[in-house]
Formats: C-alpha cells, structure tokens, sequence
C-alpha cells in the first residue's frame, strides 16, 4: 500500500508494516523533550501516578531544556527551574542543559537540533506546541500536554491517531527578498488557522529543497499555526551535511510514495509570491507588505525558535548593515550557538554582531523572551498599546504581553527593513 | 461519569487560544499546591478582550473580583477552540475555575488531548455553529448519553458529536485511569 512519509514513520514506531489515516497506534517515542514551564507539572503527575516505582523509560531519550522564564527576578519561574535542576540531580540525567552554565543551549526547539536530536524516520515528542519544528529533519514530531509527557516519561509510549496528510509544494527558485517565513504566511493566510487541524503538513518541491535546515524550521515550525499535527520535509543531503557534523548516530530516512493519497495538494511557483505579513490578531489574517506598508511601528523583534536562527539574523543585517533603526529592535538570538555565530560571521569585514549594534539594536542573551509575553521584566514584552513587528510565530492578543497591544509577524527582511523606517516596510525598498 | 450536566453557559467566540485561556505570565504557579493552583481559576479567561467576553454582548467576566470559581460550569465556543500553545495549564484553569464541559465547533489538537488525557473537562463538539445561538447566562443541559445539549428556557435541542474513540478514556476519567483499566500499566 502506497504510504506518505508521516505514514511510514507511525507504522515503524507502532511496530506496523502499514498504517492508515484515522487509525489509533501506541507508538514508542524516540525522544521526549520538555522545559521550564511544563517540565515540573509533568515530573509532578509522573511522580503521582506511578508512585515510589516510578521509574524513567530512558534516560537517554529524556532531553530537558530550561529556556521559556529564566532571565527573571519572578520567584515562580525561578523555582521552576530549580525543580528542573533538582530532578536532573536526583535522576543523573544526562541531557539536562543548565542555565547559567556552559552547557545552557537556549531555545529547545533549536537546540535540539543543534545538539544532534532530530534523528530521520524518528517519533520525538515535546511540551511545547512548536515541537513540529524538528519535522524539517524528516521525522514524526509533534507537541503534547504534560499528562502526555507523564505517561510516555513512564512508559515510552504516547497513543496518536494517523493523521490525514496535506502536502504544499514550492516550485522556482526563491527570490533574495522572500524568505521561509513568506512561503509559510502564503500557507496560514490560504488555508486559515485551522486548516490543518489534526493533519500532517508535507512541504517539498525545488523551493523547499533549496532551503537550508534554519529556513526549513521556519516552515515546519508554524505548522501548529495551521494546527498540524505535524509539519514534515523528507531528509536530503542538506540534512545529512548537518547532521554528520553534530551526530554519529544512525537513522532511517523515509520518503512519500509517488501514489500516496493526501486530503489535498497546494502547488506554489515562489516567483509569483510577494512579501507578507500576518496582521493583527491572527497568523492566519495575512496581507502583503505593500497594502499595509506605512503602518507606525513602536517596536521591532526578531528572535524564537522560529525567528531567532543563524540565518534570520543574517538576512536582517543585509538590510540594517550601515543603517540605523528608528524604533526599539530587539534582537534575541535562539541559542548560544547562534550568537556565538553573529560574533564571529561576518558581511563585508563587520561581524554580524556588530552590525546589528552599530544599527542601534538591543542585543539580548538567548531564550524564549518576550515571544510568548512571559514575566513582567522579560526583554523586549509588549506594553499598552505597542505596535510590534515581529519574526516570532503568533499574534493573538496579549501573546507577546499586552493584551492591547497589535503584532504584525513578518520576514526577518521585512522587520529589518522596518525597522530603518519606523514604519510597516517593504524589503525589496532595500535589495 | 455524570451522564447529565446543567448549568449557565458562558459563550465565547472562534480561535480562543491558550493565551486567552491562560495567560503566558500565569503559567508559573504550581499546578499541585491546593492553595497555589487556585490561581488558575482566578486568571481563567483572563485573556479573552473584555467586548469578547461573553458573547454575544461582550464585557461579562468569567470571574467576579478575586474569586477563582466562576458562575458558569458550562462553556460555548466557536471553531479551533484551544489553538496556540501546549499547555496543559489550560484545561487545568478551566477545572479549577468549575468548568466541567466546553462544547465547540472544532478544538485545536493538543488543548483536546490536554482535556481528555488529564481528565480535567470533557470536551465535546457540536453539529455545525452554536455559539451565536446561545447567550451567556442560558441555562443549558448536557445529555452525555445522547448527545445533545438543551436550552433549558424553550426547550431547544442542539446535537453534539460522539467522541468516538477517546470515549473510554474520557470515562475513564483520563489516560492514567484508562491505562490502569486497560491493564497498560500496573
């Protein structure tokens, strides 16, 4: 029976030569990955629930990493680190990447990518919605509750039902003025927030392959926007490149077949798409730049998992190299790793770093900040009635702190760009 | 299970995501301290823009002054109720506020998951739109069994959807209770 790839990967993990849309598995999870705000509550039910046996299924496969509150005087958010620092103390966990030592690594969602986790033909579960990120390197990942986390912390398996698949296909080589973030605002603004609700979201064609693993997140990363389940890109030789130089560990690569029925199929030529934006309240409330250009901005922000990667700092300081912003830009790279690059990478014989702060912008230490509001002291929050553009991933009211507060999500070269105007700008205006 | 739940119905509209359920900044306090969890009933909703709340006239509050329960056991949504992040705070905050069931035109994965697998609310979808059919403050009652929810004033039935195959988990009271039963785990 002709498979798609997402398929492939439950049939492996359930221990079935096929599967079928609509059909429950148990699967066994090859990673379980958890942080700050939905580590604790899960050690808690786990604890409740298997008592003095509770034992971890593996600790190999447990990765936790503190990076939503932690740059932060609240003593709630503290605590919930120290809850993470006591269990990985009291478990002698070997992936639990303390902050404020060397071993921190930032934004989960990128450092497991980093760190060598996003194995292909692999089932990796998160806490954290924007778990579907890792589906860019060609496996099953997908976000859960802590309840969820409990049970597979215990077990080792999660229950899922297999889900239908939809699949977007990029043609054309992609403009310098469009990025990953472009391509997956067209998807939102065309099939809405939930359009892909308890769906996989395949993306493949020229486009897609011709983007590196950083652009390739961006994609997977939004699929929760849409409500996939998961957003997958089948591995390639940009996938292996990265991966040989961060693991040796094997995998199995899976790839759709030709006749594999999918609920539909978008076809995209990239020339014909044009610089967008998700305007307030929505990710899905998509317009281009150019209708709304002139919009009076009061912040910019560029950082998250899905806005804060090498690449996305790169591209935003082709635009503010030699310039200087007009409102408050907030630059928080996703990891050390990332900022350590911005250090030492460089355009025309300035590293990135210091273009970025030549320009005037406020460069931050890594970790989720003000993508999600968070506490009152975090970088860069929403306050009253900001007007933001911002490469995060969401925009509903108050995401980004202030309930009164309007967010526009865009490119990196969109923010940079206006970041230079002060006002809602169109990247081309620069390339 | 309690097979049928009646009480006043707080209606909101589509894509309610988490943040409105639960505010990111809340998600600090302990979800097992039986004093500290409070706060969550006390900050559920919080999000939802005042003219949204309680529809279809908007500026009624989920939550009088500093009480963490609210008036209303029963919620009416629009379509991807739950949309946005994984936490599983949300469910949570609706329990400890004294919700027992969300009825909505669709919900958004994981926040359905969340409420069925921790066994905090059930979650139930209706056939097509109703929340610009119900007003906050009706009475409503739920029939688990057959599927319907009435409007208790003029006897108004609306049909629910079958949960299909999470039913045993949902009346197993969640995942753990289910796994137990099913003889999954010891």
């Amino acid at each position: 029976m002709a498979m798609t790839i997402t398929e492939k990967i439950l049939a492996k993990a359930a221990g079935k030569k096929e599967v079928s849309p609509g059909q429950n598995l148990w699967l066994n999870v090859d990673v379980l990955m958890t942080h700050d705000v939905c580590g604790p509550p899960t050690f808690q039910i786990w604890k409740r629930e298997f008592g003095e046996k509770a034992r971890i299924w593996d600790k190999n496969k447990l990765v936790i990493f503190p990076d939503h509150y932690i740059f932060t005087s609240d003593v709630h958010a503290n605590r919930n680190v120290n809850i993470l620092r006591k269990f990985a103390k009291d478990y002698q966990l070997p992936n639990y990447y303390d902050v404020g030592s060397e071993r921190y690594k930032g934004v989960c969602h990128i450092a497991l990518a980093e760190e060598g986790f996003n194995l292909p033909g692999t089932v990796l579960i998160g806490t954290d919605s924007h778990t579907c990120t890792a589906g860019a390197f060609g496996l099953f990942a997908t976000g859960v509750g802590n309840t969820d986390a409990a049970f597979i912390l215990g077990t080792g398996k999660i229950w899922e039902k297999v889900p239908e698949s939809m699949k977007f296909i990029f043609e054309g080589s992609v403009p310098q003025y469009l990025t990953a973030k472009d391509l997956i605002l067209q998807i939102l603004g065309d099939i809405t927030t939930d359009g892909a609700t308890y769906r996989a979201m395949e993306f493949d064609g020229e486009a897609v392959r011709s983007l590196n693993i950083d652009e390739r997140m961006t994609l997977t990363n939004m699929a929760v926007e849409a409500g996939g389940m998961n957003g997958i890109i089948a591995a390639d030789e940009v996938t292996r490149t990265y991966l040989a130089e961060r693991t040796s560990k094997p995998f199995e690569e899976f790839q759709s077949d030709p006749d594999a029925n999918y609920h539909s199929v978008y076809e995209y030529d990239v020339g014909k798409i044009e610089p967008l934006v998700a305007k307030p309240h929505s990710p899905d409330n998509r317009d281009t730049v150019r209708n709304v250009r002139g919009a009076k901005l009061t912040k910019c922000y560029i950082g998250s998992c899905t806005g804060g990667k090498f690449t996305d700092f790169k591209n935003a300081a082709m635009i503010l190299k030699g310039k200087e912003v007009r409102v408050p830009t907030f630059i928080i790279p996703a990891s050390p790793s990332v900022a350590k690059r911005l250090q030492t990478e460089t355009i025309d014989g300035k590293t990135i770093e210091e273009i970025l702060a030549d320009a005037g912008c406020t460069i931050a230490p890594p970790s989720c900040a003000a993508c999600l509001g968070g506490p009152a002291d975090t970088v860069g929050r929403s306050v009253d009635h900001d007007v933001v553009i911002s490469t995060t991933n969401r925009n509903f009211p108050g995401r980004m702190g202030s309930k009164k507060a309007e967010v526009y999500l865009a490119s990196p070269l969109t923010v940079a760009a206006s970041a230079v105007t002060g006002v809602i700008t169109d990247p081309r205006e620069f390339l | 299970m309690q097979k049928i739940i009646k009480g006043p119905a707080y209606v909101l509209g589509d894509n309610i995501d988490t943040d409105q359920i639960i505010p990111a900044e809340h998600l600090v306090y302990s979800l097992s301290d039986p004093e500290e969890s409070k706060k969550y009933g006390r900050f559920a909703f919080s999000g939802v823009p005042p003219a949204k709340a309680g529809l279809p006239d908007g500026g009624i509050p989920f939550i009088e002054g500093d009480d963490y329960r609210s008036k209303y056991n029963i919620i009416i949504g629009g379509s991807n109720f739950g949309c946005g992040s994984s936490r599983e705070h949300a469910p949570f905050a609706l329990k400890m506020a004294g919700v027992q069931v969300v009825v909505a035109e669709s919900y958004a994965r994981i926040f359905y998951r969340n409420s069925v697998d921790g066994g905090f609310i059930i979650p139930l979808e209706s056939v097509g739109k109703i929340n610009d059919r119900i007003k906050t403050g009706d009475l409503v009652q739920i029939d688990l069994a057959n599927q319907t929810l009435t409007r208790l004033s003029d006897g108004q039935q609306f049909s629910l959807k079958h949960p299909g195959d999470v039913l045993p988990i949902i009346e197993a009271g969640g995942l753990f209770a289910y796994a137990r039963k099913s003889g999954m785990i010891g």
